[in-house]
This record gives structure tokens, C-alpha cells and sequence, in this order.
């Protein structure tokens, strides 16, 4: 019984594609299922003409060639749904190992402080405690931010995104990000200015996943700011739209790599350059959000020569 | 005093590294990315480098090709201290002259150390 029921449900495909998150139409079980079904009306079929109109092999030969384009268009589709899973699942594999690498180097930090607090042989100091201790707390934060972008990714590719819209001032959302990274920017040497220009007005965004998208633009251009300078924000009313600009006098994005940045994880090679750490979500999420609440993100940039991110946001309720 | 080059971009390893190995009397060099790296290991040619292979501005892969083509550092052994696992990395720096590969994650503290007093008494 058991084993009756495997099989009906292994050729049953309506089962088979639920387990694959795809529409019916792309899943290569169901695409099988149809060509089946029309090879065999085919078959029926044209015996049945071909019965009734001997005299008329043309029309058989018509009916035949119909048949035949019919099947090459469901194979192309099942080929082109077989390469797409396959990808997926390429991906998957390419997202597990880069994520537990990830994990893998805050992991490390807190085993090794860990080693040096419960040493058996040597009882550290209370300097070094102290220092242990930071290091524990810096870890584990860094491992919690890549968990947290890691399921905003997953739920914005789920469709599982709702966003809670409102009318909030792009401004005050500003200041606070600023004031937020206050301590981070006078330890850094850098200097973070806001402008605004036209008459103020609001934005029609979810407040919390604004604030999350300034605080990664702002947090890419002081991180990869060495040295010290300036972050310029500006901040545009116009008629229907508000657009906002940060501009930063960092390492810059080489010319070949732009077309990767808004790709999940991935890291130009002169960020990496400045050795400075980050899961190469961010400006993905940022993507995400933005165009989720009806709005537009693009950049300018030019390896040394810093880096200008730019978004349009609506104000009016569509 | 032997001198141990750790060549390490995360900061809080090379604080919990260089704690170990100090407290163990060794002389302690740092270098946060690759290009100093090879540098410090061509002026104050250490008895050791302990190597990682993701590393800012050279990669480890990189610094350990360097080091052996130089007659300077050639006989400088490097033990590999890394995330990386794949057979491919393994194979590639132990063929590149490291003198052990070491997945990080497999390791304690005092384990590491003591590969780097094996190596160094050898």
C-alpha cells in the first residue's frame, strides 16, 4: 500500500512542481504531462482524418507539421525550465558556501576569544578580559546583521514583503541616521553634511525599510572612505517626487565590476582593497526596497574617485 | 626569540593569535593585508608566517608564490591558517610550498600553537 502510493505520487506532477515554488506552467513534470497528452490526441487524431480524407494526404501532412511545431515550442519551454532549476539549484549551493564562509570568520573570532577567557594555563588580565569581551560582542553583532539581511533577502524573494507605507519626511530619517553613525564618522576622520533644496515634503514609504536603506548607503560611503573627507547628502523636493543623493570620496567601483553591484553578495575588488567587512547584501536590499515603494536607485562612479548613490522616491499615493 | 609573522586580516585574530603565541615567548609581526605581508617577511625575515588566503590587496595564494620565489623567504616554512576547505585550495598551497594547511574552524587556539612549535622544531 505503501508503496502504491509512492508511485502515484511520484507521477503525479501536480505534486511533483508544488515542491519546486515555480508557476504550473514552468515545471518541466507538468510540461511532460501536456506533451503526452498532445502527442496522444495527435496519434488519435490524425488516424481519424487520415480515415476520412485518403484523397487529401496534404491535410494529414498539415495536421502532422502543426503537431510537430506544437511539440518543439513545449520541449524548448521544458528545456528552458529544466535549465532555470538547475540554476537555482547552482545557486543555492553557491549561496550556502559563501554564507557559512561568512559565518565561519565572526565564528572564529568568538571560539578563539573564548579559548583565551577559559584558559586553563593562562588567566588573562582585566585589560584583556575587557578586550575579549569586544570581541565577543562585535562577532556576535556581525553575525546577527548577516542573519537579519539574510532573511530580509529571503522574505522580498518569497513575495513575502508587505511594506507599511506612509507619509514620512526623508529628512528627519536622514538626521537620524546621521546622528547614528555620529561616533562611527568623528572616529573615522569624516565629515557627513546634509543639504536640502526645494520646498519640504514628504515620502510615501514604510518608515522602518527607509531608514534601513540610508543607514546602508550611509554605512557603504564612511566605510569605504579611508583616511578621512566628506559625505555629501542632498536631498531634492520636486513636483510628485523626492530624490536623494549621497555622495562619498571613497575607493570607488572599478568600470567591470558596476554592473554587479546590486547583486547579492558581492564585494568590488577595491572594497575589499580597504579590508573592511561587510555580507554584500546591502545595496541589494537597498534595490529591493526602492523599487518596491515605487522608486529608482542608480549610481556614478569611478574607481579612486568615490561614489554617488541616487534614489527617486514618489510622494504622491499611487 | 623565535619570530612568528601572522599575516591576517581580521583584527581580533590577530589579537587572539598574537596573545598566544606571545604569552608562549614567541616575537610577534603583524600584517593586516598581503602586500605588507610580504613585505615585513623581506625585511625582518621571521623563523615562520602563519598565512591566510582572503587577505586585502594580495591574496594569500598570491604572497605564498612570492615568498617562495624569493631566495630571501623561500625557506621560510608558512602554515596556511584559513576558512577555505575545498580540496583545489588545499591542494594549490601545499603545492604552492606551504608547509601545512590549517582549516580554522577545526582548530583551537593551543592546537594551532602547537603545529607552530612542531614546524618550528623541525
Amino acid at each position: 500500500m505503501v508503496e502504491k502510493n509512492g508511485i502515484a505520487k511520484r507521477i503525479n506532477p501536480f505534486a511533483s512542481c508544488s515542491k519546486y515554488s515555480v508557476p504550473i506552467w514552468q515545471c518541466p513534470q507538468f510540461l511532460f504531462f501536456i506533451m503526452g497528452i498532445v502527442i496522444i490526441g495527435v496519434i488519435i487524431s490524425t488516424y481519424f482524418i487520415a480515415n476520412s480524407r485518403l484523397g487529401d494526404p496534404f491535410l494529414v501532412a498539415l495536421i502532422v507539421l502543426a503537431a510537430g511545431g506544437i511539440l518543439l515550442i513545449i520541449n524548448f519551454v521544458i528545456t528552458n525550465s529544466f535549465e532555470r532549476m538547475a540554476e537555482a539549484s547552482r545557486m543555492k549551493s553557491e549561496l550556502v558556501s559563501i554564507v557559512s564562509h561568512q559565518l565561519r570568520a565572526p565564528l572564529t573570532n568568538i571560539r578563539f576569544a573564548l579559548d583565551l577567557l577559559f584558559s586553563e594555563t593562562h588567566i588573562p588580565t582585566d585589560k584583556e578580559r575587557e578586550e575579549y569581551h569586544f570581541i565577543l560582542k562585535e562577532n556576535s553583532t556581525r553575525i546577527n546583521d548577516l542573519v537579519d539581511n539574510l532573511l530580509t533577502v529571503s522574505k522580498i524573494e518569497s513575495g513575502n514583503f508587505p511594506l507599511d507605507k506612509k507619509l514620512v519626511s526623508l529628512e528627519d530619517i536622514a538626521k537620524k541616521m546621521i546622528g547614528k553613525f555620529g561616533a562611527y564618522t568623528k572616529a573615522s576622520n569624516i565629515r557627513v553634511t546634509l543639504e536640502m533644496q526645494g520646498v519640504p515634503s514628504k515620502v510615501f514609504a514604510d518608515p522602518l525599510w527607509l531608514e534601513q536603506v540610508v543607514e546602508n548607503l550611509l554605512d557603504n560611503s564612511i566605510k569605504y572612505t579611508k583616511g578621512g573627507g566628506e559625505v555629501k547628502i542632498v536631498i531634492k523636493h520636486t513636483s510628485g517626487k523626492v530624490s536623494f543623493s549621497i555622495k562619498d570620496e571613497g575607493v570607488g567601483i572599478p568600470q567591470e565590476e558596476q554592473k554587479y553591484v546590486f547583486e547579492k553578495f558581492f564585494r568590488s575588488k577595491s572594497v575589499l582593497k580597504t579590508g573592511t567587512h561587510g555580507s554584500g547584501l546591502g545595496l541589494h536590499i537597498v534595490k529591493q526596497v526602492v523599487e518596491l515603494t515605487g522608486g529608482k536607485v542608480w549610481f556614478m562612479s569611478a574607481e579612486g574617485k568615490g561614489t554617488t548613490f541616487f534614489f527617486i522616491l514618489p510622494t504622491i499615493k499611487n | 626569540m623565535s619570530k612568528i609573522l601572522v599575516v591576517e586580516d581580521e583584527s581580533a585574530l590577530q589579537k587572539t593569535l598574537g596573545k598566544v603565541f606571545e604569552r608562549d615567548g614567541y616575537d610577534v609581526l603583524k600584517a593586516l593585508d598581503g602586500e605588507i605581508g610580504l613585505r615585513r617577511a623581506r625585511e625582518e625575515s621571521p623563523d615562520l608566517i602563519i598565512l591566510d588566503l582572503i587577505l586585502p590587496k594580495m591574496n594569500g595564494f598570491e604572497v605564498l608564490k612570492a615568498l617562495k620565489s624569493d631566495h630571501k623567504t623561500s625557506s621560510i616554512p608558512v602554515i596556511i591558517l584559513t576558512n577555505l576547505e575545498t580540496m583545489e585550495d588545499i591542494e594549490k598551497a601545499l603545492d604552492g610550498g606551504a608547509s601545512t594547511y590549517l582549516v580554522k574552524s577545526n582548530y583551537t587556539l593551543d592546537e594551532v600553537l602547537e603545529k607552530v612549535k612542531k614546524i618550528l622544531e623541525e
